[in-house]
This record gives structure tokens, sequence and C-alpha cells, in this order.
């Protein structure tokens, strides 16, 4: 695009914003933005990102950032409310900077911006357009693949703020990109609104696992809204926890395989105590020959909601798209609900689409099975529950993978 | 080491066994005969302490002690352990954790001797997998044994353990229940074993000592081992009863 093309891009964009400000968005209690405060004090850039203090550098610990220690990471990128507090990359063919910066170093990057989720899809991404906050931009350079994971960390610290982030993620052609990113809260953070647009682009023969913790707290709204572009042969792999209260998560990304046998698969592991409500979705659009999909959710609900959605369209020849979802309903007074909600459309003969979906609690005969070999009915539940729970993390560094088996872990002991 | 005396058992409010009197001692290893649906899996099931079967009348005592109302994982500590004729899948639990379960139960064993055992009872592979999760028969048998053998009980009930398997796996499965039972200690045996069998080719690598029907809910006698076995293929199981129990 050149100049003055662009320049008239980023005008249209703000129009469609302007007139979108007040869209519900289709899915999802509604959300008043204005009641979040949306001015913060800056907060100071780290050189040196073990400097961030101890207790709020421990919430990030908790979502898989670690910052004492970055020989094992490709690059980081901090920001806490809305200031990028620290971003480095430590290896050659790796950026990973603020949004903002991104945009002063390249003109292009406007060629990107709402390409993958449209400016108007809500009032939510309105005004991430209108009033955005920074974000990160991460990129691998051609050919380039991550020795390391970058990490990515977005922080709220203060109270009531809204936090409107823009983030891009680009691989290009046969690079391989793994992300480790955390949203996490202040502790006794009383209450905020994340608003967070992430897009993926994915170009040929690329590859990009994505893993993503959420430790909200129990009055935080979040509307993430993310979308992937996919290329011929490339690969996104995206996990998802979220096993921490928060009062209400509705997001449900999606991602288009325009390419040729590109590959998509989303997993996430959910879990709702009472109070919270999750509404947490992956779609899928099978568009290029050949492509596939497969979309894993567990969930859990200790008394809150969850509504599990799961989305695959074939539209091309030799596509084959998997949905599993599976709940388990382990309150008993308090109520909690899991609704799961499993859509395929095949548009085309010759797509396999398929899906399965079990909601329930425990089987009691499972965990006699186990009694019967010595555990107690608490240990025989725990271990059905740990093993229901195990995502599969094909596909990560074995690093990353057994960080991500921790992180689920720990917050697995909190249930019982 | 198993005491079992005027037991009646219920199983969804339906009386399934009565009056079933049954001792085995110390080392004894004995089986039980009898058509489908007579009571058998009940039996084992009742004797493991499974809430589902309700003992309505009598008692078990176990190294006299009296179990009849300790509950299942007491009793699997307590040194009761049993093979499952159809055990459950449990998603997302590995055979793995099946088997440490079965170590931690009775303190800590090496990781090594669990993996060592795998390999010999030809489970390596198995032992990354979901437990029972599109396991064969001859598997399912295997895996049960196996973790048995981690777990290592004295009073060891085995529900059909050859059904399904195999004539090259059945010798495996022989030589791994004459592990569990000790069968190197010879008369020094502690270990005790209640089997049961439709066929009795088990029989040929595990010795029983003596042998029952289980016949509508009741034991009417009981006899050596393959004396009984023979008179079923000879007269079959109410023929046998009549023929034996009547010499009484
Ligand atoms: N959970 C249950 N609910 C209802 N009936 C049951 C239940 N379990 C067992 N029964 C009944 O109890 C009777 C005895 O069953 P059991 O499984 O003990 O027989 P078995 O001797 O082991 O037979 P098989 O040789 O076929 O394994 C059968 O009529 C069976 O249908
Ligand atoms: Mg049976």
């Amino acid at each position: 695009m050149s100049m003055p093309d662009r320049l008239t891009a980023t005008k249209k964009r703000k129009e469609l914003a302007e007139k979108a400000l007040d869209k519900k968005a289709a899915l999802g209690a509604d959300i008043d933005v204005a009641a979040y405060s949306s001015s913060v004090d800056e907060r100071p850039y780290q050189e040196k990102p073990e400097q961030i203090n101890r207790e709020e550098k421990e919430q990030m610990l908790g979502v898989g950032v670690t910052l004492d220690d970055l020989s094992q990471r490709g690059g980081t990128f901090v920001q806490m409310d809305n200031s990028v507090v620290h971003s480095s990359s430590s290896q050659d063919g790796v950026e990973v900077m603020g949004i903002s910066q991104a945009q002063e170093k390249y003109d292009w990057l406007e060629d990107y911006w709402w390409r993958a989720v449209s400016v108007d899809a809500d009032k939510f991404t309105a005004h991430v357009e209108l009033e955005q906050n920074n974000g990160y931009f991460i990129r691998t350079l051609p050919g380039v693949k991550t020795v390391y994971p970058v990490q990515s960390c977005l922080y709220l610290a203060h109270s009531n703020l809204a936090q409107k982030v823009h983030n891009i993620i680009i691989a290009e052609e046969d690079s391989e990109l793994h992300i480790i990113t955390g949203c996490a809260t202040h502790p006794m953070q009383a209450s905020g609104l994340h608003l967070g647009v992430s897009e993926f682009y994915i170009k040929r023969g690329a590859r990009v696992t994505f893993t993503m913790i959420h430790n909200w707290a129990p009055e935080i709204a979040v509307r993430p809204r993310s979308a992937a572009i996919i290329e011929e042969n490339g690969i996104f792999l995206s996990n998802f926890v979220c096993m921490k209260p928060v009062r209400t998560l509705q997001m449900y990304p999606a991602a288009n395989c325009i390419g040729n046998n590109s590959v998509v698969r989303f997993s996430s592991v959910l879990v709702a105590p009472p109070g919270s409500h999750l509404d947490i979705g992956s779609r899928v659009l099978l568009n290029g020959k050949g492509s596939r999909a497969e979309i894993i959710s567990r969930a859990i609900t200790t008394g809150g909601d969850i509504i599990a959605r799961g989305y695959i369209a074939g539209s091309a020849p030799d596509v084959k798209g998997h949905l599993e979802c599976r709940g388990l309903i382990l309150s008993e007074e308090q109520g909690g609900i899991i609704h799961a909600i499993p859509e395929l459309k095949g548009e085309l003969a010759g797509v396999d689409l398929s899906h399965e979906a079990a909601v329930g609690k425990i089987a009691e005969e499972e965990v006699e099975y186990l009694m019967a070999r010595g555990l107690t009915r608490d240990e025989a539940t725990a271990a059905i529950v740990r093993g229901f729970l195990q995502v599969d993390i094909e596909g990560l560094p074995p690093q990353l993978a057994t960080e991500l088996k921790q992180a689920v872990e720990t917050s697995e002991k909190e249930l019982f | 080491m198993l005491e079992i005396r005027d037991l009646n058992v219920e199983v969804e409010g339906k009386e399934i066994l009565h009056d079933i009197n049954l001792t085995i001692g110390t080392g004894e290893t004995h089986a039980l005969f009898g058509p489908n649906g007579g009571g058998k899996t009940t039996l084992l099931m009742a004797i493991m302490g499974f809430p589902r079967y309700r003992v309505i009348k009598g008692q078990i005592i176990f190294n006299g002690k009296d179990i009849t109302k300790s509950s299942l994982d007491e009793r699997a500590r307590l040194g009761i352990g049993m093979s499952f004729q159809r055990p459950p899948v449990v998603r997302g639990v590995k055979t793995r954790d099946m088997v440490a379960a079965c170590v931690e139960s009775r303190g800590p064993k090496d990781d090594s001797a669990i993996d060592e055992l795998a390999k010999r009872l030809n489970m390596g592979e198995l032992m990354d997998r979901e437990i029972n999760y599109g396991f064969s028969g001859g598997e399912i048998k295997r895996s049960e044994l196996l973790q048995l053998l981690a777990q290592e009980p004295e009073l060891v009930l085995l529900d059909e353990p050859e059904s399904g398997v195999d004539l090259v796996n059945m010798s495996l499965i022989g030589e791994m229940i004459n592990e569990l039972l000790q069968k190197d200690l010879k008369r020094r045996r502690t270990r005790s074993c209640l089997i049961i069998t439709h066929t009795g080719h088990i029989l040929d690598y595990v010795h029983a000592s003596k042998g029952y029907v289980l016949l509508d809910g009741t034991i009417p006698c009981e006899r050596a081992a393959l004396e009984v076995l023979d008179s079923i293929k000879e007269n079959g199981y109410e023929g046998c009863v009549k023929c034996l129990c009547q010499t009484d």
C-alpha cells in the first residue's frame, strides 16, 4: 500500500470504529466500557525486568512469565497497565517490541491492522481502535526458528482501569515461533476491564505455538478478540488455560486456514469457580485444500458457568476437522453449568468433520476403580481430574510443555 | 486369612448371594466356578468392598479383623487386591499413573522397578496409554495383573484373569499370577488367592487346592479344585453340585 492509500485506510478504519462504539457484542454479557477509567500513571521502563517488584513478578510467574532469569527466553515483553515496562529480544531475527514502537518502525504494519479481526466487530474492537494503549508486536523473520520461547505479559495493576491493547504476531515464511503469554492482575486488584485484540499472521510454511495463561481476579471483565490467518503449509497451535476466578470472560478466537494443507489446533483448559462466567470457544474456517483443524476443550465447573463453543466450517476439498469438548461438573450444591455448543458446517462433499462432546460428573465407577488400588476417595477424584485436565501439549518445545503442565497442576491443587 | 460367614449380598435392592461360607487359609489358592450370572463377580466385589454390593447379613473376616464395614480403599490398604473382569476406562489417567497409585498405597518403590516389570510383561507400550482405553481383551488382563504386582496384596482376587487371552500370553499370565502368589517360596507362601475361571485353563499354571461352584447365589460345598472342574466338564454345573455335594 502506498502512503496516501494508507492514510485513507486509517481514516476509514476510524470512521468504522466510531460507528461501532455502541455495538453490542454477539456473545457475552454487555459491558459499559465508559464505567472504567482510561487514564493511569505511566510505569517506568525497566532495562532489567528483574527490577520489577517481587510481588508483581510472583504474579507474572504464575502465568509462565519469568523475569529473574531470561536465559531460557527468546524475547520478553511486559506491559503493566498502559505502559510498556520492558521489551527485548535475545535472538537475531526475532523481533519483540511495543506495538506503538513497531508502528513507528514499520510503515507496512498498517497493512496488517485489522486484517484478521474486523475493526467494527463490536464495541470492544472499536474501543481498542480508538483508545488503544499499546500491546505487543512479535515477529520472526523468514526461516528463523526461535530457540527459546518468546514471553509476553499483560498486567493489570490499577484498579478500575480499562486496558485496551492491540497485538500483532507475524511469523514470516518458514519461520518457527513459540510464544508464551500471560495475563495477570495485581494481588487485591478490585475491578478492571481487559480488551485485547490479537492478530496472527502465519505465512507459508511457518509454525506458531501460542500458549496463553490467564490469571484474573473475581471482579475482572475480559473481552479478547483474536484471529489468525494461516497460509499454505502453515501451522498454528494455540493453548489456552484459564483456571482462576474471573467475573466474565468471553472470547471466540478464529483461525482462517486460507492456505492449502494448513493446520490449526486449539486446546483450552477452563475452570469456573463460583461467580465466574466463561463463554469461550474456538472457530476454524477450513478454506484451503487439505487443511486440518482440531479443537479440544476441557471444562470444569466448581460452581461457575461455562459455555464451551466450537465451530469448524469446511469449504475446500479434502479438509478434515475434529472438535472435542468434555465438561466435568464438580459442584454438588452450589450450582454450576457447562453448556457445550459444538458446531460443524460442511459446504462440500469430501469434507470430513466430526465432533464429540460429553458433560457430566465424575463416574463413580472410575473413582472406585482407583480406590480399589488403595487411593482415598479424594485422592482418586484428584487423579481423575488431573487426567481430565491433561492438555494435549504435543508440538510444544519440551520445556514449555513442562511449564504449562506445572501451571495447570498448580491451579488444580486449589480445586480441592 | 479370609473367612466369610453366612454372607448375604444385594445389588440394586436384589439379593444375589445367599448364606455364603468360605475360608481361605494363608498361602492357599482356591478356585471359583459357576455359570454366567451365578454371582461370582458379585462375591469378589463384596469382599473387595464396593459400596453397590451391599452386605445385608453375615461377616467378612480378614486376618482376624472384621472388615464387613470397612470401606473399599481401607480394604485395599489392608492388603486386598482385585483384578477386574471389566475395568472402566479412565480418560486421561495413564496405565503408568495407575501402577504408581498402586505402589504409593503401600510405600515407596522406585520407578525403574516398575518399568522393568512392565517390560517383562510385554506392556512397555501400554504404560503411556490411557488406562483401558482401546485396550484389547488380553491387554486388559495383563494391565490388571501389572497393577496387582505393583500393589502386592496379601489376598488376591482374580476375576477371570485368562478369558480372552491367547495361547502365548496364557503362559505369561500364568507366570505373572505365580509371581504374585510367590510360587518360588513354595510352602512358605503367605499370599492367598481366590480365582474365578470358566475353563480352568489357568489351573494348568497356577495350583489351586480347593474349588467351589457358585450356583444361584449359593455355594453348596467345597472339593479339590480339579475334582470340581472335572465334574463340571462331565455333568454340568447342576449335575456337578448334585453329584459332589451329595456325597457329603
Ligand atoms: N449392578 C448390578 N445391577 C443389577 N444387577 C446386577 C448388578 N451386578 C450384578 N447383577 C446381577 O447379579 C447376578 C450375578 O452377577 P455376577 O456378575 O456376579 O455373575 P458372574 O457369576 O460373575 O457371571 P459371569 O460368569 O457372566 O461373569 C446377575 O444376574 C447380574 O445381572
Ligand atoms: Mg463375572
